[in-house]
């Protein structure tokens, strides 16, 4: 190992690789002000980081990491500004707008530049699929490659869906800025969308390297927190953090050793992250507090309620399905519906969930929804109408991809045909 | 400060005579909107309904608007915002979007050399 200023090598790589993952925003956000383009504020902030691996060396490691990068990508941003300058005032800059006409109250109480980094990657101009890519290339500092591996298409495909969500940024203006009060309720649900899809990306895992998808977890995780730190007022952005938390907190039993799914009623609850299901709690707790509560917050409400329960009999169905009726009138979703004849067959009976089932399924917004037969299949064998269960197993499978998803509905539909016309008929 | 081209979208054919009273007193009122939320209108215009439209595509010329859809093109005009927040607000108020639609697109500027 070699050293010099004695600093050792491999202890400036850490701390290189530490500050990207921590301070990446950071810098990206305030160089972007200064550059007035994300194409320019990129580059000098990967070079920044490049060239902290000789500086520090010689120098030492900053004390403030975040800061010596700031600077370093500031001032090469300045330089490639004053070199080109006759060109580059004729290019379309990011728009600040600060101290504009509108809201220009609301928009000193909140000066991180992170804030409008995250704003402006989720405006509401931009695709869904671009402000992911975008949130996941310009705040989280993941490689392009990495991105596309993620989401499954080649880095080709994403680099291009990447250039074309900043073309569009400047040529159209998006403003570098974090929304006024009247708006933020909406904009910042399209950045908690995001976040959460990066989530379940990672969660759900439809395939992939496990590896790659796990990342995705944590990444999603540490938005979240950095959002809260940003925004520690807003309970929504408490609710999805502890949503995830407390989501999270199951990853290690969701399968069994062989990959097999497990469902919530065979999860092994002590194995279950009791730190983080606490923090959620809390999380939901404070969010409550605040009488305006939200989906996500209701979501957390909901998974907390699961998490604390000392099985899957004990737990609070009553109130998990008071909350469900809350969040139906926050967020009228049919999936939310769907979702809540779970908690009514726990309170009402399977008939009754049955019942209000049969109706959600004349929707047309959940036909081709895989959970719809898995959720009649399950209601219909409990009602012990296994051939019917039987046939709905046989529709759940139809329409799932997920490996350890189709195994778990291949033996249930096994032992509802065991169960079926052969015996019952005699009986 | 940013132009736009803001492109109004009605049902065909998109008669400007046709327009119910209601929508031309939305229309009256629109201008002093768009001051009041920070943009200029720079030029605008209405035009005659899409059955007055020939196109022509290679050599052929043909009578009506360029493809067959239900809703045509009925006007556009050139709106002076500082970003696109503020051009959105603007378009979300033109009565068009009630039963048809308005597009916010970013004027070309050519670079300098």
């Amino acid at each position: 190992m070699s050293t010099a200023g004695g600093v050792s090598t491999t202890a400036v790589e850490r701390a290189v690789v530490d500050a990207h993952r921590r301070e990446w925003a950071f810098v990206l956000a305030a160089t972007a002000r200064v550059a007035g383009d994300f194409d320019l504020a990129e580059e000098c902030v990967q070079e920044a980081y490049v060239s902290a691996l000789d500086a520090w060396a010689r120098d030492g490691i900053p004390r403030k990491p975040g800061a010596w990068l700031t600077a370093t990508a500031k001032r090469k941003a300045l330089d490639v500004l004053r070199r080109e300058r006759v060109f580059r005032t004729k290019l379309p800059l990011l728009v600040e707008r600060e101290g504009a006409e509108m809201d220009e109250a609301d928009e000193d109480a909140v000066p991180d530049d992170r804030l409008r980094l995250v704003f402006t990657c989720c405006h509401p101009a931009l695709a869904q699929e671009a402000q992911v890519a975008l949130t996941m290339r310009l705040v989280c500092g993941i490689s392009t490659g990495d991105i596309a591996k993620a989401f499954l298409v080649s880095e080709h495909t994403m680099a291009a869906r990447l250039t074309r969500a900043k073309k569009k940024i400047s040529a159209a203006r998006i403003p570098y800025r974090v929304p006024g009060a009247s708006e933020l309720p909406e904009r910042l649900d399209a950045v908690l969308t995001v976040i959460h899809l990066l989530y379940t990306t990672g969660h759900t895992a439809p395939s992939g390297t496990d590896l790659v998808r796990a990342d995705l977890v944590d990444r999603a995780l540490s938005l979240t927190r950095m959002l809260l730190s940003l925004m520690p007022d807003e309970p929504e952005v408490r609710g999805l953090l502890a949503l995830l938390l407390v989501t999270d907190a199951r990853r290690a039993t969701r399968t069994d050793p062989a990959g097999r799914l497990l469902v919530l009623e065979e999860q092994d609850r002590t194995a279950w992250d009791r730190a983080a299901i606490e923090e959620g709690r809390r999380l939901v707790v404070g969010a409550f507090r605040t009488g305006r509560v939200g989906r996500y917050a209701l979501q957390a409400a909901i998974a907390s309620l699961h998490a604390e329960a000392e099985s899957y009999a004990d737990t609070d169905w009553r109130q998990v399905l008071g909350l469900y009726d809350e969040l139906l009138k926050v967020w009228p979703s049919p999936v939310v519906a769907l979702n809540r004849t779970v908690a009514l067959s726990m309170v009402r009976g399977p008939q009754a969930a049955l019942d209000e089932l049969e109706l959600l399924a004349r929707d047309d917004r959940l036909a081709g929804y895989r959970y719809l037969p898995a959720i009649r299949a399950d209601l219909l064998r409990r009602l012990g109408r296994h051939d019917e269960a039987a046939a709905a197993y046989r529709a759940a499978l139809d329409l799932t991809d997920n490996a350890a998803e189709r195994e778990f509905l291949a033996a249930r539909l096994a032992a509802a045909v065991d169960s079926g016309s052969g015996r019952s008929s005699g009986g | 400060m940013a132009q736009y081209g803001i492109l109004i979208y009605s049902p065909a054919p998109a008669d400007p005579t046709d327009l119910p009273p209601d929508y031309l007193e939305l229309l009256d009122r629109y201008p002093a909107q768009v001051e009041e939320l920070g943009g200029r209108i720079v030029t605008g215009f209405a035009l005659q309904p899409s059955t007055t439209a020939t196109t022509i595509r290679g050599g052929v010329v043909t009578d009506g608007p360029f493809v067959e859809v239900k809703e045509v093109v009925a006007g556009f005009f050139v709106l002076e915002a500082p970003d696109l927040d503020v051009a959105l607000r603007i378009a979300k108020l033109n009565p068009a979007t009630r039963n048809g639609a308005v597009e916010v697109r970013p004027l070309f500027v050519p670079p300098a050399e």
